[in-house]
Formats: C-alpha cells, sequence, structure tokens
C-alpha cells in the first residue's frame, strides 16, 4: 500500500484483497458503544454524507413527540437519534429524505413531517399544523 | 444470552452497527431488516454478503457501512463463505487459538452469530446449489434471504422469486402479455424440507415478531433460513414513504404469512418431527387487491382483460392460507 491517504487512491490503485477499516483502532465490543462514542475511520460511511441528495427533509417537533420510536425502528437509515429511550433529534448527514419516519408517526397532529429541503427548521415548527378533527 | 427485548422503547436503546450514508435507495426496506437483525443481538456478528443492492449499495469505495466484521462474496456462495467461517472459528476455539477477546466474549455468554444476507437472486436461483448444500451438511449459521422478488440490483429482471402478473424489465406488461407467467417458487417449504431445524418467513413492519424469530434462529444450532419480505421502491414502484404501509398490505392479505417450520432431525438426516406455527394472524384477512393496488408493477392487472390475473392471485393465496392453517392444526 502507498503511503497516500485510502480516500486518494483511484480505484485503479487499490491493492487486491483491501480492507476498508471501521475504526481508527480496535474496538471490542461495538454495541457497547453509542454512536457518539465510536473511534470512526474516514473510511467508515458514518463519515459521509447522502444529505445532498435530499429534496425533502423531516423536521421534528419535540413538543407532540410521545417517544414512541416507531420512526426510530423503521429508519431505514439510523438517522433518528435515540438516547436513553427518547428521540432526540434527526441526523441530517445521513437522511435521505424518505419519509417512513413521517408515515409511521401516530401522533395528531404529526410530530414528524416532511419540508422542503430549504425550509429554515424554525420556519417548519411555526406553521406547524393544528389538530385534526376526526 | 440471549438479549431482552420486551417492547420498542427498551428495543431503541440498541447501539446500531450499521451506518447511513450507504448508498441504498430512499425508503429501502433492506437496509430496515439488515438494523433489525442486527439489533436483535448483543453477541458479536459476522456477515457475508451475496453480490446484491445490499453489498454493492454498502460497501463503495473507499467507504465500508459496516461496524461488524463483513465478507464481500460472489453472487452464489455467500452461504458456503460464512459457513467456511464458521468452521474455522470452532477449529480454533477446539484448539485454543482464537484472540483473547473473543475468547472473554465466549465467557460472557456471548458467542460469536454468523449471518448470511442474499437477494432473492443469489437465494432462489443463482445461490441456490450452495445454499441447499450448506442446509445439508448442517452448518451452524443463519441465511437470511432479503426478497424483494426481482433482480433489482441489475434492472429488474423477473427472478423464481417474481409473482405472478409483476411487470418486470425482462417480463414487461404490455399489449400481448400481462407480465411474469409463473407463481411464485415457495423458498420456505424448499429450506424446511432440508431438514433444517428453525426456518421462518418475516417482514419488517411486524418488527417484534421478526426480532423474536431472528433470536430464536441465533439460538438454534444448525442451519436456519429466513424469508423476509423486502418492498423494493424501485421496482415495485410504490413511493418511498409507503414501504411500510405495503410490507402492511402484504401481511394483512395474507400474501406474505407470517410462520415458522421447526424440524427436528437426527445426524443422518432423518426428520422425525416437524412443527408449523403461524405467528401471526391478520384480524380481518384484506383481499389481495388492496395488495396489488398499492404496488404500480401491478397496474396493468386492473384492467378489464387482466382481472382474471388478480382472481388466480386470490385463489393463490387463499389456498395457500388454508394449508398452512390445515398444517398448523395437524402439527406437520
Amino acid at each position: 500500500m502507498s503511503s497516500k491517504d485510502i480516500k486518494e487512491l483511484g480505484w485503479d490503485e487499490l491493492v487486491p484483497g483491501a480492507c476498508l477499516f471501521s475504526f481508527t483502532e480496535p474496538v471490542e465490543n461495538v454495541v457497547d458503544l453509542t454512536m457518539d462514542e465510536r473511534p470512526y475511520a474516514p473510511t467508515n460511511s458514518h463519515e459521509a454524507s447522502v444529505g445532498d441528495w435530499r429534496v425533502e427533509k423531516p423536521v421534528y417537533n419535540r413538543d407532540l413527540c410521545i417517544d414512541c420510536q416507531f420512526c426510530w425502528i423503521f429508519c431505514p437509515d439510523i438517522s433518528i437519534i435515540s438516547r436513553d429511550k427518547k428521540m432526540i433529534g434527526i441526523d441530517y448527514d445521513h437522511c435521505k429524505g424518505c419519509g417512513i419516519c413521517v408515515e409511521v408517526c401516530p401522533t395528531n397532529p404529526k410530530s414528524l413531517l416532511m419540508f422542503p429541503e430549504q425550509t429554515d427548521n424554525e420556519e417548519a415548527l411555526a406553521s406547524w399544523p393544528e389538530k385534526e378533527k376526526k | 444470552m440471549t438479549k431482552k427485548i420486551r417492547n420498542l422503547k427498551e428495543f431503541s436503546t440498541s447501539n446500531d452497527r450499521y451506518e447511513g450514508a450507504n448508498l441504498m435507495c430512499p425508503g429501502c426496506s433492506h437496509n430496515i431488516i439488515v438494523r433489525e437483525v442486527l439489533n436483535a443481538t448483543d453477541n458479536p456478528v459476522l456477515i457475508a454478503t451475496a453480490t446484491g443492492c445490499l453489498e454493492v449499495c454498502t460497501a463503495v469505495y473507499p467507504y465500508t457501512s459496516w461496524d461488524v466484521s463483513w465478507i464481500h462474496i460472489g453472487f452464489e456462495n455467500a452461504s458456503t463463505a460464512i459457513a467456511s467461517a464458521q468452521v474455522m472459528y470452532e477449529v480454533l476455539k477446539r484448539k485454543g487459538r482464537l484472540p483473547e477477546s473473543t475468547m472473554r466474549a465466549i465467557e460472557e455468554g456471548r458467542e460469536p452469530k454468523f449471518v448470511a444476507f442474499g437477494g432473492d437472486g443469489a437465494t432462489y436461483d443463482i445461490g441456490f446449489q450452495w445454499l441447499s448444500g450448506c442446509f445439508e451438511r448442517g452448518h451452524d449459521f443463519m441465511y437470511v434471504c432479503l426478497d424483494n422478488e426481482v433482480y433489482a440490483n441489475t434492472g429488474g429482471q423477473r427472478s423464481s422469486s417474481t409473482p405472478i402478473g409483476a411487470s418486470t424489465t425482462t417480463s414487461p406488461a404490455g399489449n400481448v402479455s400481462y407480465g411474469e407467467k409463473m407463481m411464485k417458487k415457495s423458498m420456505v417449504e424448499i429450506m424446511a424440507d432440508h431438514g433444517a431445524p428453525y426456518v421462518a418467513q418475516v417482514a419488517p413492519n411486524k418488527w417484534k415478531d421478526l426480532v423474536k424469530k431472528i433470536q430464536k434462529g441465533f439460538e438454534t444450532k444448525g442451519p436456519v433460513y429466513i424469508n423476509a419480505m423486502s418492498a423494493c421502491t424501485t421496482e415495485w414502484k410504490h413511493a418511498p414513504e409507503n414501504t411500510i404501509d405495503v410490507s402492511e398490505l402484504g401481511v394483512e392479505s395474507c400474501v406474505w404469512p407470517l410462520y415458522e417450520i421447526i424440524n427436528e432431525r437426527d445426524e443422518h438426516g432423518i426428520i422425525y418431527s416437524t412443527k408449523l406455527n403461524i405467528t401471526y394472524r391478520p384480524k380481518n384477512k384484506i383481499p389481495v387487491e388492496e395488495y396489488l393496488a398499492a404496488q404500480p408493477r401491478f397496474k396493468h392487472l386492473f384492467k378489464p382483460e387482466n382481472r382474471h390475473i388478480i382472481d388466480l392471485w386470490q385463489k393463490m393465496v387463499d389456498i395457500r392460507w388454508e394449508n398452512l392453517q390445515k398444517r398448523e392444526e395437524a402439527g406437520v
């Protein structure tokens, strides 16, 4: 392997049988570490972003959330940040804007809603819809 | 040591070992299933992935999305790769040559688990011979088929998992054709007939059922086959946010029944007891039409000249559901 950083290497310079490392140092049991505590290597996709794909983004309203965690379990991209059984936010680097979290949110009005990417989160929260009558 | 998961809140304290910013489509079921499988256990997990969406999208040079040991292997032999890794582990353990950290994990009751992921193309068609061999020899691993009923990674060709009437690039619907002509192959029964000690069918929307079956599979010694419904936004052509709704319709209409088959077999391969359990019974079985209507790959079936295919579908689903219930009742 050359001394170049792996991200600088072109596809044709890759050594056959190369390993891509997830962490910069050995991690004994990764389930004991939350995502904030892990020593991610630059070659872990956690360090990458797909946020620029997105056309719509979910905005999250803490006042309405009941911490049911449906959004956490059904998010395909590990973008719902849950700590200690509480939903605390959205990881916009990894969210692709699929909208599943909004679809499965059971509160009325929903505590997650999709807004166009360029909308400011504060603005979005100010324009939150009222409770829907059934 | 099985991880205790009583409810979703408790489950949400799991630390994911699978990373975002992979290149799967928005709303892909594969990701949801992989997360649910990995979070079902705290034990070290080793994974082999057959060529397919999951593999090409989670290891795009120079990135990897796996925080567990992961091997990419050919289209056909994810099962043999992970079975070999498992055998190697057994040998090293016997010879006392495992690394200290692994020994410590074993002492704490956290035996490594071996899992292979493959799509329906890799499982039903291309990798079937290898998979069959592994099951016949009785290796101790779990095979999870992410069944999206089409070769989604290579442009949407039909596979032997594609159900009747689906429009794919190699069975397109049009003036002369209503799409795929053949019924879907019943992989769960085929794998159960290999004498696998545990075989189950799951759907990602029923997360609790899925996690329970995965945990049961991890506790089982011998080959375990899991068939997971994986709604594909690209090839089933539904909107990304509807992935969970479509899966829900599949389960509620009994197109995708949730059940498990437990076999007892001796070392010579004689199956002397088979038990089938239906693990979820819809309160009101909805018509198959609703499931088909949610997916534009079936939209041509709603033309008057193709209505008979919907009737065929309903007939097929009813017969299968009836059969499953009979088998459950009879305990065979």
